[in-house]
């Protein structure tokens, strides 16, 4: 690829005089002719001028620069970057859903709202919750609408002295940064040796001002917090509730269900674990399930079947949170978990975590004789490194990390968990097959090779990628934000 | 299963790697008692053609109508290479940029789309995304606030689109923020209440939209000095089409601009995906929520893309940081980036005329039917207005009877109030039917 041909902005093709659309020819008056000066705009925007083959062209060879599931093999521990099916686009892409407007009555769209309906019936199965909504956008949307729940909960029984959400030191950051949007201050609970988290540590710091308990479990280390029913106990004695992340679920289909572990409110990501792509930072969807009881403080609307077996849409409930959203969430990704769901049905949804263990633990146990392994396993669906064993030859996480995008391999999770110093945090997922796993396993191996015989070659990473070592430094010291920041020069 | 590679041969092989027996040993660890010892209540797996009947025997029960309604969401044309484009898998199955030297696609696409609604705004600083217009504009409101220190009142404009007022209403009351609804005269806000509500102190922002809710320009002209005055951020939400033809937020002297991206290359869907934009002046750069990506060089000296300022965000500050935001709408960027290019300054102007002309030649029509009239006839509007239904008449007679032929005829506000929006792809033929509907009431 030649890419002083094809790194130009889409601003440096455009011409005066082009254009990319043609639009249609009506009979009607200028109406703009009439309207007030003062409040319309003076200059025109600065916009590209192209045509439609610049802008095929443009963005088909920006897209080569990038690197997708569909290129290869995705690790990236705590995102569960599985294959993403092509019926599912096929499907969201549908001409007559795509042209439904939200606010069209319930009596017009029942299609959309079975699917919705459908969708939410199968999470709550999966989940053993109640009832889920599906408005919330993303993972910490659901996180923020779930705990939400529980602030209008407990408003409910106006037990206003629960300030305080408990979060584990190994949590996602957006946990502790979801307490604070909702309204919390945040109380940091210690994790043991083996990453699972200090009950005793926890149990010190329950009381009456406590409102919830967020957890992720499997947790971070990709460890199974085997004290739950312990911990769930605990903590509904306090008087709060237990918030599950639901952002490490895949590991738990088939295998056990957040609900029966004493979970009273969690959210999905349906862009981790049921299948719908990430596209490059969203859209996704972080619907949000409560236990039996929780369900009126769910948000609006609301999409309920009547006795009848149509379905409704609840657009006001004064119990409820409130809303979080202008519609029903990002529609589009619901057709594709569904269709996901659907394809798997009941047996093939049960296997999507044991397979999803099996190929985290042959992973783990083909590299931790060279890569440090900080908690032993079997682990879940994840596992986290503490950088090689042998780090004298000054090898970092972020060199093998950068190593691996010269072999064709997308790099882990890196220096997250905050537990350890060099965390590699890496999830195969169930979609990949072992030829794949081996292939990555010699890669991961033959960096450690690198690192001890010629460790300068792994530092200097990557050689084979379309840009090499970006300077961060200068693009946080003088932002560049737009093309104008740079026709500035500023 | 056509999603899972593993023969079983693979399975007990990688089982005895791992020194396991059944896949069941990888779980010793979870309590009995928790285990799901039974299949899931989900139906049976499904073939490719199979799910796709399912889909398509749901799909049948109901069909599209033609589409008079706006309200926040637009029946505008969306070019097909739009489509086209979005759907490569390079970049619909990438994660979040974290790392530039293999995401250059995704980097450039969202840095093109930041310069184009920082253009639009006529402000500095566009982040990359926000899930929707309702929540930007919540984002928006805790930045003033934050921003404000200690002040925890904020006003907003009663004629702002009511989801967006709830949505905001929601971020406020877990923040312990004290949202107060500015009131209105003849459809829009009533200056001289803003000036009295300032006036009481603490306030950290003022939150205004244009057009309105009823599709109406309204003028703020003077409202930057009043609310900056009061050492209070001005945050205006719009539509984001619109911006290319009306003064747009920084010629308003507004800090913040947010809005719903929708109207640039995005199906309706039933609501969603749609994209929130937030748009800031370059002092509150180091506020803003979300991913921000800048442009720097590499060691080969080429001009690259990065994701920057991440020093404000969640998975470096955790509680701390501006927002919990994560996942935004990153692919929507691409489509609006595309939509921008492929329409130019030119092709913007045009859509909106023409969305606009059949706005007024369909009230125009309307009002000589005599069964409703616009409702605030003296107030400039584009592509959406509000009108009043004429007595005995109700917003739901003239609906029910459009819908009957097929149309969604706008969205009512009450019995008798609704508003009614047109695009560019409303045709004549389309209008004479929706005409002749009420006419015939």
């Amino acid at each position: 690829m030649n890419r002083s041909l094809y790194s130009k902005l889409i601003f440096e093709h455009s011409r005066s005089g082009r254009r990319g659309t043609d639009l249609p020819r009506r009979p009607w008056a200028d109406a703009m002719l009439h309207l007030p000066a003062a409040l319309m705009r003076g200059e025109a925007p600065a916009l590209p001028e192209v045509d439609e083959p610049t802008v095929a062209r443009h963005y088909t060879n920006q897209s080569t620069n990038n690197f997708g599931v569909d290129t290869g093999f995705y690790p990236l521990g705590s995102c569960t970057m599985k294959y993403n099916p092509k019926l599912s686009d096929a499907l969201a892409a549908d001409p007559v859903i795509s042209r439904l407007h939200p606010a069209q009555p319930a009596s017009t769209v029942q299609s959309a709202l079975e699917i919705y309906w459908t969708l939410q019936r199968a999470l709550s199965e999966i989940g053993g919750m109640e009832e889920f909504t599906l408005n919330p956008f993303a993972g910490a949307h659901g996180e923020l609408t779930g705990l939400m729940v529980i602030h209008a909960y407990h408003d409910s029984r106006e037990d206003y002295a629960r300030t305080r959400v408990i979060v584990p030191d190994s949590a996602h950051g957006t946990n502790p940064a979801s307490a604070h949007v909702a309204g919390y201050e945040v109380v940091e609970v210690k994790s043991l040796p083996d990453g699972t988290v200090d009950v005793d540590d926890l149990r010190s710091k329950l009381d009456a001002t406590i409102a919830a308990v967020m957890m992720t479990n499997p947790n971070t280390v990709g460890m199974f917090e085997k004290n739950i029913p312990e911990i769930a106990e605990m903590v509904h004695a306090a008087g709060a509730l237990l918030y599950y992340d639901g952002a490490n679920l895949n590991p738990m289909l088939g295998v056990a269900r957040p609900g029966d572990m004493g979970f009273d409110v969690m959210h999905i990501n349906l862009h981790k674990t049921f299948s719908t792509p990430h596209g490059g930072g969203g859209p996704g969807a972080g619907p949000v399930g409560v236990r039996k009881g929780l369900e009126e403080f769910l948000p609006v609307p609301r999409v309920v079947k009547n006795s009848d077996g149509s379905f409704d849409v609840i657009d006001r409930c004064d119990s409820s949170l409130g809303r979080v959203s202008a519609w029903f969430g990002n529609y589009t990704v619901f057709i594709r978990a569904l269709a996901y769901i659907l394809s798997l049905g009941a047996e093939g949804v049960a296997k999507v975590g044991p397979l999803a263990t099996l190929n985290a633990n042959y992973v783990m146990n083909a590299l931790k004789d060279l890569y440090l392994l900080p908690i032993p396993g079997p682990c879940k669906h994840e596992f986290v490194f503490d950088g090689l064993i042998d780090k004298s030859g000054g090898v970092t996480t972020l060199n093998v990390a950068k190593r691996l995008l010269d072999l064709g391999f997308h790099a882990p999770t890196i220096y997250f968990p905050l537990l350890f110093h060099e965390s590699l945090m890496i999830e195969p997922t169930e979609t990949e097959s072992r030829e794949t796993l081996d292939a990555f396993i010699a890669a991961m191996r033959q960096i450690a090779g690198e690192a001890a015989e010629n460790p300068e070659f792994v530092k200097s990473a990557p050689h084979d990628t379309p840009v090499v070592h970006p300077d961060d430094t200068q693009a946080a010291l003088t932002p560049k934000l737009t093309y104008k920041d740079l026709q500035d020069g500023i | 299963m056509r999603f899972f590679p593993h023969t079983p041969a693979d399975i007990r092989e990688m089982l005895e790697a791992c020194g396991a027996a059944t896949l069941d040993d990888l779980y010793s660890d979870v309590p009995e008692s928790l285990r799901l010892r039974r299949a899931y209540d989900l139906p049976a797996s499904l073939s490719e053609p199979e799910v796709r009947e399912w889909f398509e025997a749901t799909a049948s029960k109901c069909s599209p109508l033609v589409c008079f309604a706006g309200a926040g969401a637009y029946d505008h044309y969306c070019p097909a290479v739009i489509d086209a484009i979005t759907s490569r898998s390079e970049y619909l199955t990438a994660y979040t940029p974290y790392q530039p030297e293999i995401s250059q696609g995704t980097l450039q696409y969202i840095f093109e789309y930041q310069s184009m609604m920082a253009s639009l705004t006529g402000l500095d600083v566009c982040n990359a995304s926000m899930y929707d217009g309702a929540t930007a504009t919540a984002e928006a409101m805790i930045m003033a606030v934050n921003a404000a220190k200690r002040k925890r009142r904020v006003l907003v404009s009663s004629t702002i689109n009511p989801e967006v007022a709830q949505v905001i209403g929601t971020y406020a009351r877990y923040q312990g923020i004290a949202v107060e609804m500015i009131p209105q005269k003849d459809g829009v806000t009533d200056r001289a209440e803003l000036e009295l509500m300032l006036g009481a102190g603490d306030v950290a922002g003022v939150i205004a939209s244009t057009p309105n809710y009823y599709g109406i320009l309204e003028d703020f002209t003077g409202w930057a000095d009043l609310i900056h005055k009061a050492k209070a951020l001005f945050i205006i939400n719009s539509p984001a089409l619109p911006l290319a033809v009306i003064k747009p937020q920084g010629e308003w002297g507004a800090d913040i601009a947010v809005g719903d991206a929708q109207t640039l290359g995005m199906p309706l869907s039933y609501g969603g995906p749609y994209l929130g934009y937030m748009v800031a002046a370059k002092s509150l750069m180091r506020k803003l929520p979300g991913r921000i990506v800048g442009a720097t060089t590499d060691e080969k000296g080429q001009r690259v893309f990065v994701l920057t300022l991440q020093a404000r965000e969640q998975h470096i500050r955790r509680e701390k940081a501006t927002s919990n935001i994560c996942s935004n709408q990153g692919l929507m960027t691409l489509r609006a980036g595309m939509y921008l290019s492929l329409m130019g300054a030119d092709g913007l102007r045009e859509v909106n005329r023409l969305s606009t002309d059949c706005a007024h030649e369909l009230a125009r029509r309307l009002e000589a039917t005599g069964k409703m009239r616009l409702s605030h006839p003296a107030q400039p509007f584009l592509n959406e207005f509000k009108m009043t239904v004429a007595d005995p008449l109700t917003t739901a007679d003239i609906l029910d009877a459009l819908r009957r032929e097929g149309i969604l005829g706008g969205v009512a506000i009450d019995e008798r109030e609704m508003i009614i929006a047109c695009t560019e792809t409303r045709t004549p033929a389309q209008m004479d039917k929706y005409v002749s509907t009420v006419k015939n009431l």
